[in-house]
């Protein structure tokens, strides 16, 4: 069965959008853009939609210029689903207390400590309010289903996912009279001394100067940027695949650390899970992740298993695999499990590979049979009695085997056999810049900018050094977009 | 593997949706469907009939149009939904009349006022028809009430008769059984679900029509059509009662029981389908199945027309004109209810049933068991990122 339409996993960005800008064509521009605002939002996520609502309400006169069609307005943001948000006690949408503690220390364990502590437990403390602010906004949590079982304790749902937040989001800054223009690539920006005074937007086949008193930069990470992602990666970085949206290539962050502000984080950094490598290229979202690794083993091209697939739960280590599966030739891998597994995980999009037999499973991947079966045969050997239960670390291991698969190991022997391959999903890069608790930018000797702030992906690397905790990036979007807008609404005032 | 393109498009649809299901606050379907992996003819219509069509998993989607996934929702459900009428027709002889339905619905209903009006004509004195008639059985002087009596019953038996046969090839081919309907618990639910129209809300916001600002009209309009329908049905029994048991002749005062119900239900009739055919009129192009236009427009235009023939002859009973009005308005109902089961008031039985069904389902599900719980996905995988 196709599942999904015409996968084109290799149309560039460049070309996805000139086939989707039926706004550009008209000549009339909709926005007055000779005239100055208060404040210039750059982008059109999350952060950015935050930032231009807090600048509103705070009084400032607001242009929002989003690279998108309307239709992908909001970048990575219409593929999210929750966020984190610390509270003291239960709520109608959360089950239990998410204390500023248990936050901060759930992010050191996943950065490894690093992150800025000071920034970080202020951003924790600043995400309780959050949780109403944002309703205010006109966004809806998910209540609950009937039990608690749709609910979490740490993280709040978004009523519809990510794009219903972003629609009511941008509601209430139309309704606020926050102008805003979509097919508006910004492509250079005028910095002197410190100071932001002019962009240059790309629309409707020409260019224009926008001039406004203070500048919010929310225009996402780079990680559709494949050429970038290979200084750092390397050719390896053509077979990634990445997430969301193809309009976070980065060109803002790069103008930025250009002209002098101070940059943040490791370059190679970012959220990359395995995904199914059957993926489009660009913009498959939430729907091609694959939550089985526990359930199998895990083999490269070689048909051999390169890590310990039993390592931890499954949501904890679900961020490692993207790594593990970049290191591998080709950067391809597959996981292959048997029958009894197929329907004990979530679906997704694509049907798995299947066969009546390793051999003729191994054939139909294009791996070694002879090396695939010994592989198995290998891991079957080693699996030791133990009773299976996948909502803890169970006593299911191996024995003898290298790498090990320490818990939920079974043998893979009852037929049909499955597989699906995987490659790299990159989610979003963490390189930024840097900024202080106002979300102010700071330069690269240390001084703050007159009139710079940032918000959202393209500063997360003052947060989140490495790691993730699933909903951080929009807690991280919507505290800094909303303090971003504030501050620069008064400091355009000033 | 399925009877129609829109079925396997839905079925393709599920798939996704079941991989994401960032949609499954926001009505029935999604959550009934994630209690499903895989999807026959039948299920896919019983969640077509859940599917209310307030267009908010449309506009919340990241994967509709022109995305290259290209998730839509409600039109797919909406042809689903307007083939399974036909689907479940009965006799199956008919089912030809759901082909072009809004001409067959139109041409039956001028066929039938233009029967009674010429009958009327051709049997009465033209004195008599188009003469002022009042007091206690003015109306019969036009019809006798036996015939009347005679005509509608019949007719109002067979679209019953018709359309519980409908139901039940739907009822079976989805899979259900005949102790979900004497389930009293599910069946309550369902009528709150039905009364409240629930799942029309997109979640909370109301529901999505012309463009991604909700609101809740649909809903306001279809209260006031399913609620003046039943305050009309409630007038046409009282009066049948006042007949029948007290012998008091039509036309009633306009303080009495059956003349207050049908004045009230006549304006909520047609207001709401008023309404309804001027959102459907600003829909979303996106959100509608182009096929099923002629039906619903065809369905809610006849309720229209009943009622305000009905209106009508209230107003002008005493005058030279009440022949004529009574002959249209009988002409409208008549042609109404004998196209009960071949038109879009199919629409109300089916989805009742799937609610029906929801409910039972839905509890079945949050019954607190270990073994269920697990069942689900671990609620920290379908975090995301
Ligand atoms: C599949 C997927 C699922 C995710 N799920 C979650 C989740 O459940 N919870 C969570 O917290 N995080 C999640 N994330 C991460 C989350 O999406 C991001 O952290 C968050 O959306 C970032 O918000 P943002 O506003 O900074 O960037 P974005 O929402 O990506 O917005 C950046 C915007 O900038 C625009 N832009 C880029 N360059 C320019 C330019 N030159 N000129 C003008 N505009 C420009 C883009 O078009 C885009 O609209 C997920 C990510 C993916 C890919
Ligand atoms: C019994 C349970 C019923 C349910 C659950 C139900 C539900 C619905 C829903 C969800 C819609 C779609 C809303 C829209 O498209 O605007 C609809 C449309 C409609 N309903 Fe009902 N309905 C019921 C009974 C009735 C009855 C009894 C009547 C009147 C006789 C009625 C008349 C209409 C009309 C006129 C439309 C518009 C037709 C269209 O646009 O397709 N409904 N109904
Ligand atoms: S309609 Fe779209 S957003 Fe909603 S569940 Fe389906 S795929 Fe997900
Ligand atoms: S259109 Fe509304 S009722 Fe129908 S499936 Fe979508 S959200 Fe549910």
């Amino acid at each position: 069965m196709k599942v999904g339409t015409a996968v084109s996993r290799d149309v560039p960005p460049e070309q996805v959008k000139a086939s989707l800008r039926p706004d550009a064509q008209a000549g009339a521009v909709p926005v007055e853009l000779a005239r100055k605002h208060d404040v210039l939002v750059i982008g059109g996520g999350n952060a950015a939609l935050c930032a231009a609502i807090s600048a509103r309400r705070s009084g400032a006169s607001v242009l929002v210029l989003e690279a998108a069609p309307k239709f992908y307005r909001g970048g990575n943001t219409r593929h999210t689903r929750n966020m984190r948000c610390a509270h003291d006690t239960a709520t109608e949408i959360l089950t239990g207390p998410y204390t500023e503690e248990e936050f901060w220390e759930d992010l050191l364990r996943v950065t490894g400590g690093q992150t800025d502590e000071e920034l970080a437990r202020f951003m924790i403390r600043e995400s309780k309010e959050i949780l109403n602010w944002i309703v205010e906004q006109g966004v809806r949590w998910q209540p609950s289903l009937g039990g608690t079982l749709s609910l979490g304790r740490t993280n709040s749902f978004f009523l519809g996912g990510g794009r219903a937040m972003l629609n009511a989001l941008y509601r209430t800054a139309e309704d606020l009279g926050v102008d805003i223009l979509y097919d508006a690539e910004v492509v250079d920006l005028d910095i002197q001394d410190r100071q932001f005074r002019s962009a240059t937007v790309a629309y409707g086949g020409q260019r224009h100067n926008v001039h406004a008193s203070a500048l919010v930069a929310a225009a996402g990470g780079f990680e559709a940027n494949i050429e970038w992602l290979k200084q750092y990666w390397g050719d390896v970085a053509e077979n990634f695949l990445i997430r969301g949206t193809p309009y976070n290539r980065g060109s803002v962050l790069k103008m930025l650390l250009d002209k002098g502000v101070q940059q943040i984080g490791d370059p190679t950094q970012c959220h990359a899970v395995a995904i199914d490598a059957r993926a489009p290229k660009f913009d498959g979202g939430i729907i091609t992740r694959l939550d089985c690794v526990v359930f199998g083993i895990v083999v490269n091209k070689n048909a051999e298993r390169f890590y310990d697939e039993g390592e931890d739960i499954w949501p904890k280590r679900y961020a490692i695999w993207g790594r593990l599966v970049a290191a591998q030739p080709d950067q391809i891998a597959y996981i292959i499990f048997d029958g009894p597994s197929l329907e004990m995980f979530m679906p997704s999009l694509y049907p798995p590979v299947k066969a009546d037999s390793i051999r003729e499973l191994a054939g139909k991947l294009g791996l070694d049979p002879q090396a695939l079966e010994t592989t198995v045969e290998t891991f079957n050997e080693a699996v030791r009695p133990g009773t299976f239960d996948h909502t803890i670390l169970d006593d299911c291991r191996t024995e003898g085997l290298n790498p090990p698969k320490t818990h939920w190991a079974r043998r893979i022997e009852t037929a049909p056999f499955y597989a699906y391959p995987v490659r790299p999903g990159i989610t979003f890069t963490y390189l930024g810049t840097r900024v202080n608790k106002e979300a102010r930018m700071l330069m690269a000797d240390g001084s703050p900018s007159a009139n710079m702030f940032a918000a959202g992906e393209i500063m997360a690397g003052n947060v989140l050094g490495k790691g993730y905790a699933a909903g951080i990036g929009m807690t991280i979007g919507s505290v800094f977009g909303r303090i971003a807008g504030r501050e620069a609404a008064n400091n355009a005032r000033n | 593997m399925h009877a129609t393109d829109a079925l396997k498009e839905a079925d393709r649809l599920m798939t996704v949706c079941n991989s994401c299901r960032y949609c499954e606050g926001l009505c029935a379907v999604f959550p009934a469907m994630e209690m499903r992996r895989a999807f026959s003819d039948g299920d896919l219509n019983y969640l077509a009939n859940l599917c209310h069509s307030c267009g908010a998993c449309y506009t919340d989607c990241q994967f509709s149009p022109p995305h290259e996934f290209n998730v839509n929702v409600p039109q797919t459900l909406a042809k689903v939904r307007n083939d399974s009428y036909k689907f479940y027709v009965w006799p199956q002889a008919l089912a030809p009349l759901f082909e072009r339905n809004g001409l067959a619905i139109s041409l039956i209903a001028a066929l039938s006022v233009g029967i009674f009006f010429f009958g009327l004509m051709a049997i009465n004195d033209p004195a008599v028809m188009f003469g002022v008639q009042t007091g206690p059985g003015a109306f019969y002087r036009i019809m006798s009430h036996n015939a009347m009596a005679g005509v509608f019953g019949a007719a109002f038996f067979y679209a019953i008769a018709a359309l519980i046969m409908g139901f039940r090839l739907f009822w079976r081919d989805i899979g259900e059984t005949r102790e979900t309907l004497t389930n009293g618990v599910s069946v309550w639910q369902a009528m709150k679900d039905t009364m409240a129209l629930r799942y029309l809300d997109g979640g909370g916001p109301g529901c999505f029509n012309e463009d991604e600002r909700p609101n809740d009209r649909r809903r306001l309009y279809h209260h006031l059509t399913f609620y003046g329908f039943f305050l009309c049905l409630g007038a046409t029994s009282t009066a049948t009662l006042y007949h029948y048991l007290l012998g008091l002749q039509a036309p009633y005062p306009w303080y009495d029981l059956p003349v207050v119900l049908g004045t009230l239900g006549g304006i909520g009739l047609v207001v709401g389908p008023a309404g309804l055919m001027w959102a459907k009129f600003k829909r979303d192009p996106a959100l509608r199945d182009e096929n099923g236009r002629g039906m619903e427009m065809a369905f809610t235009a006849m309720l229209f027309l009943v009622s305000l023939t009905g209106l009508l002859l209230l107003v002008l009973r005493a005058t030279p004109a009440m022949g004529t009005m009574l002959a249209l308005h009988m002409g409208f109902v008549f042609g109404f209810f004998i196209t009960m089961p071949y038109s879009k008031f199919v629409h109300g039985i089916y989805r009742f049933g799937a609610l029906v069904r929801y409910a039972k389902e839905r509890r079945a599900l949050h019954e607190p068991t270990p073994s269920k719980a697990k069942a689900l996905a671990i609620p920290d995988a379908k975090a995301g990122a």
